[in-house]
């Protein structure tokens, strides 16, 4: 990593993610992961929660990291696949499932990109005693194909095509990643825009509004929009 | 004569140059932007694309996991012959895109929309888009792939000349306070902005602004070129950085592209070309040989059809050579 990397902290996490570790991260340090995770994202969700699938796997067994994701990947004609790089999608799209799939699958950490607002941290993560990291960049998608040294099974695959499947892949120093969210709601990205929310007024700053207003539209740039 | 056989192996070949290798411009444009960024973690993030960005050439690994939507521009050589015409390259193009997205491999990003279908070849109904301009005085042709990411970004609206240069400034920072913030845009972006024509011209040149110039390039319009490094300023004093930590990574560059349009009105368009800008072009000869690069060299004078003729001796007022 580079130089400005090492004024933030760095840990490396097991998976299945103890009560206590994810006890003991803060927000703004840096995560890699050994271990196993699972990819999920509005295709499984709907299959699960929504149609009521019986899930592929015991996730209590397997792992309580879902990242949201989905893969450059192809299979090749023996069967296996080919995994190039990986990063995710924006994760605000699927807060309306987390509780269910918080409660029902034993999930504590969620690996995205962009975070949820803070009202889906109150409500959602903080009673599950859930986290969220954040991929880097976005995204480091050939770092984090290194990360990953096999793929344990993939579900649904036929269904739901190579992007929406259930990809359950193995982790060697999966990262870097960034913790976004602790057990307590706190959040990196909600520091960062009240930050730049106190500056806002002044960027618009002597700039007349234009003539033709749009509905729907919200005048104020602090808003949140996710 | 371009052969058929030739298009197919130059467009796998920059379908992989595009999702794995970053253009040296956009490289060197966040390299500067590192050295002046405040914000310690705006910095670590723009260090770990630095590196991710030398694994994916050295793994030969696509750089971002979503690879986009891959898309073509094809520029052809007025005198340019292409075996079995363009329904022809049309063909290969398309079937070098279900190759490349499987040998690289490329996430199959492309569904039907209402039924979610996935070919798992980034093939479809409309898709890839391929758009087509011309060039006086050549026999070459140029295949250019972009593989943009699709969900955040870019807005579009109808502006009147009364809201003149305020309102293009407002909207370009609503634009990036909105994806910008968490970094949904993928900042530090080039900032392509579609100023005029009509709203799918309007469209168009803004994203061609993002996608076909480089980092350091400017309009030949001086006045448009003033714009455009006006709006990179102030596009980075927003407080964003990369990921939408504080910083001042924003804008790499911002590229304008200009359409005549309707008395009444200023149309704009915002686009961003996230931290993968992904692009690379083929030249192919009518003898046979090719040459790749990463400067698509789309907007030629001719392309801004800066003249009434042909001949470029008939200069509209106001336009630049």
């Amino acid at each position: 990593m580079g130089e400005r990397a090492k004024k933030l902290k760095t840990v490396r996490l097991q998976t299945p993610v103890t009560p206590e570790a994810l006890a003991e991260l803060e927000i703004g340090s840096v995560a890699f992961l050994d271990g196993m995770l699972y990819t999920a994202r509005e295709g499984i969700y709907e299959k699960i929660l929504t149609t009521g699938e019986t899930p592929p796997v015991d996730f209590t067994k397997l792992t309580n990291v879902n990242f949201h994701c989905a893969p450059a990947a192809s299979q090749n004609e023996d069967g296996s696949y080919n995994i190039g790089a990986v990063t995710a999608t924006a994760s605000f799209r699927f807060a309306k499932y987390l509780d269910r799939w918080f409660s029902e699958t034993g999930t504590r950490v969620i690996i995205g990109k962009g975070g949820m607002s803070q009202a889906h941290y109150n409500e959602l993560y903080v009673p599950h005693g859930a986290v969220y990291l954040t991929t880097v960049g976005y995204g480091t998608g050939a770092l984090l194909g290194r990360g990953i040294v096999g793929v344990e099974a993939v579900n649904w695959l036929d269904e739901l095509g190579i992007a929406q499947a259930m990809w359950i892949l193995k982790l060697k120093n999966f990262g870097p990643l960034l913790v976004e969210s602790d057990i307590h709601g706190n959040s990196l990205f909600e520091r960062n825009n009240k930050e730049v929310n106190e500056r806002v007024e002044g960027l618009y700053e002597g700039l007349k509004p234009p003539a033709l207003a749009r509905y729907g539209e919200t005048r104020n740039k602090t808003d949140e929009l996710i | 004569m371009i052969k058929a056989e030739a298009i197919e192996r130059a467009s796998n070949e920059i379908m992989a140059k595009a999702a794995i290798d970053i253009p040296d411009d956009y490289k060197s444009g966040i390299k500067s932007m590192i050295n002046i960024e405040k914000g310690d973690l705006s910095a670590f993030v723009l260090e770990a694309m630095l590196e991710n960005w030398e694994v994916a050439t050295a793994d030969r690994r696509p750089m971002c996991g979503d690879t986009g939507v891959p898309r073509y521009y094809v520029k052809t050589g007025n005198e340019a012959r292409i075996e079995g015409g363009f329904v022809e390259l049309e063909h290969r193009i398309r079937r070098a895109t279900a190759t490349a997205t499987h040998n690289i491999p490329l996430r199959p990003n492309r569904v039907h929309p209402l039924t979610r279908q996935d070919n798992n070849n980034n093939v479809g109904m409309n898709a890839p888009e391929i758009e087509y301009s011309f060039e006086p005085d050549a026999d070459w042709i140029d295949i250019t792939t972009v593989h943009k990411g699709g969900l955040f970004g870019t807005d579009y609206r109808m502006l009147f000349p009364g809201d003149g240069i305020d309102g293009i400034k407002r909207f370009f920072l609503d634009v990036l306070l909105a994806f910008g913030k968490r970094g949904l845009a993928c900042q530090p972006a080039i900032v392509g902005v579609g100023l005029g024509g009509s709203k799918d011209t309007c469209m168009m040149l803004g994203k061609q602004a993002a996608c076909l110039r480089t980092v350091g390039s400017h309009h030949p319009q001086a006045e448009v070129a003033k714009l455009e490094d006006e709006l990179k300023q102030l596009g980075n004093k927003t407080g964003l950085g990369a990921m939408g930590f504080n910083g001042s990574s924003t804008v790499v560059d911002c590229n304008i592209e200009v359409g005549y349009t309707h008395t009444g009105g200023m149309p704009i368009s915002v686009h961003c070309f996230c931290l993968s800008s992904r692009r690379a072009t083929a030249r192919l000869h009518s003898d046979g040989s090719i040459e790749y690069r990463t400067d698509p060299e789309w907007f030629t004078p001719y392309m801004r059809r800066n003249t009434v003729g042909r001949d470029g001796n008939s200069v509209l007022a106001g336009a630049a050579e």
